[in-house]
């Protein structure tokens, strides 16, 4: 193998494999201190998150979730911003799936519907994430301050309209009636029988289609279109993008309406999915927990989709371990993504030295 | 014989590049050693190992007879070494004194480490005439004065000897004689300087030996005294090197740039232009000398729209932009302009950008690399290629990441971004500023078919020879004015030496009268 194809996978796989073993590895000696056994931990995660057909659903069903807000962290990334306002996007982004459904209740067909509450999902989440982006490029008003306080803004604004505005009538709880069936998507459990396989019931749903579709889209027009193009000589080098004759204040605003519309299919992976309603706080964590995903997919979508599956594993086995052990709480989740993230993404190249002299040392050719 | 520095068999691999290949060098304690080299030769790459930045995969280092294995730039200046970077390593608004001691703080209360770094700071100063105000902010001091204060830091912290980086780079000329003063004084204390430079006529003036060094190898160690500024150059390109340029008579045309009463004020007030009228026509190059600073980065920018016009007007292919109707750099590209800029890594390039998309920079918008909004990276590619290919870029991959490629094959990549692209005007900054010399002589021979192929060309250099050597006229900027312009059939080095110093009020009194308004 020539040398560069070793760098390349000693970066590309074995250094984020072995960051991810030692992050387990911290985890295990946590396990060991407070009186777990590690690897029967390590299995009843394992089981948690693969073991029956309902685990998985869920595993993917998270996943799912990660791999918008992870895309949608990448995209503002490239452009040289850093979105932190996922949460708001993606709550205000089923806000929209959500109106759209009610707006056009109730005769349209699953086939319009659907789409529609997708778009909805988009324009709401992305409308809300161009305002920061707006403030930044014509205001200079810092993105991470005001997607943070847009974050804030949203949880306000959503408490607001669920208990004032769309609160079903005669109920205490805060959330909307049911969305009529034909704005549900349907679940994975529905459609496998079709093709032969039962799988238990679950919340995994279509939208992980979505995902992956929106993991293509992603990639495609970062790399093969005129906008993507802008959005990285943006970040890389801003210099660059104004001798280049980039408007960098509407490439602020694009991507950041970008990063908001992915941030928002939450949305539709929650409520069109799922909860077939608008419910309070559903979108918590995730926002916040695709930056990790970003972090550690080197935001690049493929590198995406593994560490959502990564971080869908750990939300799903973390509840199974909280669940069956009854010294571990669900907290447990929150410390093994800290110590993922720790040595994915802070502590990214401890290994790196060590794993180029052992594997692609430096040749000695004499010319 | 004594000897400050020896470096044995000094062996360096970047991946497939041998940055040094089994490099020697002695270096006389107490003399002065220029090393010499194209781009890309191995010689940073040969400091940065002496300094401590990178480990040699092989060789030895011993600096006055002890043998070390430097695994950082501390334990190096422990031995004695102090470097002046390129660029310096200052806090702007830390004073001077504060800069000094940073990274030697000696204690935990900054009043006691200050003071006793004025004490010996004033020493230094007497024994090597190395005058500075201490308290003075660095953003204050001219570009001459902080590089003084780098100079200081390295004695400061005990160096014996100096390594300096292409230290002429960014002086005026009178700044320039006012350093090599201070190598003499240096040398005269006994300190050992090794000078990194590509104007070899500065080695020929200060130093004492000097060391060529070409892809990685050294090739030659001479006597100053015993070489001249031709064999040098021979020994860098290893072959003879023409350095006057044969330019073919070319009738100028129409005129293709016109700019009208162009004033620029910079956010502080500052004016930055002052009334710049200027035609350019057809198959002619106009040279902008000057001192930098002096206004030329002001007028590339306004002019290729980077920066809004204020007042005044650039008229191009029958359009007139001004203060109202704004240029931009999209808009200017498509009225057939070009434009290379000064500092390339800081905007002509994405240095973690692959070659081939740092070819279409500014050109992505094209219909022949995209359609409607997709790109075609394939296109791209194949542009990349061609571009390569008619400028010599070498490695010629067009998957290389940007920063990978040497100074020169940088900037040839640019040129060759901009000039093929057939522009009507061409605006031309720095073209050959850190450029090895074989390709400043190629890149002379492409601004000059330019020329014959009826373009107009804008020449910003700080480099007088250049300047004199292609422009058919030249425009003098000092302190955001012209203070001259004229043939340069007849123009002379001292005659822009001092305009560029703004001194021909002396003998001109009618020009100080046009400009008298501006100066008080």
């Amino acid at each position: 193998m020539k040398r560069d194809t070793r760098l390349a996978w000693i970066n590309g796989l074995l250094l984020p494999l072995l960051n991810v073993l030692t992050a387990f590895a911290a985890t295990a000696v946590l396990f060991l201190l407070i009186g777990v056994n590690p690897l029967e931990a390590a299995e009843t995660l394992l089981y948690g998150a693969f073991g029956y057909g309902e685990g998985i659903g869920y595993t993917f069903y998270y996943t799912t979730n990660f791999i918008f807000t992870g895309l949608a962290v990448a995209v503002a990334f490239h452009a040289g911003l850093f979105n932190i306002g996922g949460e708001g996007q993606a709550y205000i982004g089923g806000l929209g799936a959500g109106l759209a459904v009610f707006m056009l209740f109730p005769e349209l067909s699953p086939w319009l519907m659907i789409p529609a509450s997708i778009l909805g999902a988009m324009i709401f989440g992305g409308a809300w994430a161009s305002v920061p982006g707006y403030l930044q490029a014509y205001r200079g008003s810092h993105i991470v301050i005001t997607t943070i306080m847009f974050n804030f803004l949203a949880a306000t604004l959503m408490v607001y309209l669920l208990v004032k505005v769309l609160r079903e009538p005669g109920q205490m709880t805060p959330q909307t009636v049911l969305f009529p069936d034909n704005a549900w998507l349907p679940f994975v459990h529905d459609i496998l029988p079709a093709f032969g396989i039962e799988m238990e019931r679950s919340p995994l749903n279509l939208s992980i289609l979505l995902a992956l579709a929106m993991c293509f889209l992603v990639w495609f027009f970062l790399w093969h279109t005129r906008w993507g193009y802008a959005i990285r000589v943006t970040g890389l080098n801003p210099h660059a993008a104004v001798y280049g004759g980039i408007n960098q204040k509407k490439i602020i605003v694009v991507a950041m309406c970008i990063s908001g519309a992915l941030a928002g299919l939450v949305g539709i992976n929650e409520l069109i999915g799922y909860h077939h309603r608008i419910i309070m706080n559903f979108h918590l964590g995730y926002g916040f927990g695709g930056i990790a995903v970003a972090l550690m997919g080197r935001n690049h979508p493929f590198g995406i989709v593994i560490a959502a599956l990564l971080f869908g594993t750990l939300y799903q086995g973390g509840a199974e371990l909280a669940f069956e052990w009854s010294n571990i709480s669900r907290d447990i989740v929150v410390v093994m993504q800290g110590l993922v993230i720790l040595f994915c993404g802070a502590l990214e190249y401890m290994y790196k030295p060590t794993l180029i002299r052992w594997l692609a040392p430096v040749q000695e050719v004499r010319s | 014989m004594n000897f400050a520095i020896e470096l044995q068999d000094i062996d360096k691999r970047f991946g497939a590049v041998h940055a040094n290949d089994h490099v020697n060098l002695q270096v006389e304690t107490g003399s002065i050693h220029g090393i010499v080299g194209e781009n890309g030769a191995g010689k940073s790459t040969l400091m940065s190992i002496l300094y401590g930045f990178y480990q040699a995969d092989s060789g030895s280092i011993k600096i006055f007879g002890n043998e070390y294995q430097f695994t950082d730039s501390h334990e190096a200046i422990a031995a004695g070494i102090g470097m002046v970077h390129q660029h310096f390593m200052l806090v702007d608004n830390f004073t001077v004194l504060e800069n000094v001691i940073l990274g030697a703080e000696g204690g935990q209360l900054l009043a006691e480490g200050l003071q006793a770094a004025r004490q010996s700071l004033k020493e230094l100063e007497e024994k090597y005439g190395l005058e500075v105000n201490l308290d003075a902010t660095v953003d204050s001091l001219s570009v001459g004065l902080q590089q003084r204060v780098e100079i200081l830091k390295a004695l400061y912290k005990g160096a014996k000897i100096l390594i300096l980086d292409e230290p002429t780079g960014v002086l005026t000329p009178q700044e320039t004689d006012e350093l090599f003063k201070i190598f003499a004084a240096l040398k005269a204390q006994g300190v050992t300087i090794i000078l990194i430079t590509h104007k070899l006529r500065e080695i020929m003036a200060v130093t004492d030996t000097v060391s060529v060094m070409r892809r990685g190898a050294m090739v030659a160690h001479l006597e100053t005294l015993m070489t001249s500024e031709s064999q040098l150059a021979e020994h860098m390109v290893g072959r003879k090197v023409l350095f006057n340029v044969n330019k073919e008579q070319v009738e100028a045309g129409d005129v293709l740039l016109s700019v009208k009463h162009l004033n620029w004020t910079d956010s502080q007030g500052v004016p930055r232009l002052k009334r710049i009228n200027f035609d350019i026509r057809a198959g002619e190059v106009l040279g902008v000398a000057g001192v930098s600073g002096n206004g030329q980065s002001e007028l590339l920018e306004v002019l290729s729209g980077i920066t809004p016009i204020q007042e005044g007007s650039i008229q191009i292919k029958g359009q007139t932009f001004s203060a109202k109707k704004q240029a931009n750099p999209a808009k200017m590209r498509t009225m057939g302009m070009a434009h290379v800029p000064e500092d390339r890594h800081k905007q002509g390039m994405v240095m973690q950008f692959r070659a081939a998309e740092t070819a279409i920079l500014g050109y992505h918008t094209d219909s022949e690399l995209s359609n409607g909004p997709w790109l075609k990276p394939a296109l791209g590619k194949e542009r990349c290629a061609e571009l390569m290919q008619a400028f010599d870029v070498r490695p010629d991959d067009v998957e290389l990441k940007s920063a990978n490629f040497s100074g020169g094959n940088q900037q040839k990549l640019i040129l060759a971004r901009e000039m093929e692209h057939d522009p009507e005007v061409l605006l031309i900054g720095q073209p050959t500023r850190g450029v090895d010399v074989g390709a400043i002589e190629f890149i002379h021979q492409k601004i000059l078919a330019m020329r014959a192929a009826g373009k107009a060309v804008l020449l910003v250099s700080v480099e007088l020879e250049e300047i004199l050597s292609l422009s058919d006229r030249i425009m003098v900027l000092c302190d955001g004015e012209i203070t001259g312009q004229m043939e340069a059939a007849k123009a002379d080095e001292r005659t822009l030496g001092m305009l560029m110093a703004n001194a021909q009020q002396a003998y001109d009194p009618l020009q100080s009268i046009a400009s008298g308004e501006g100066q008080s």
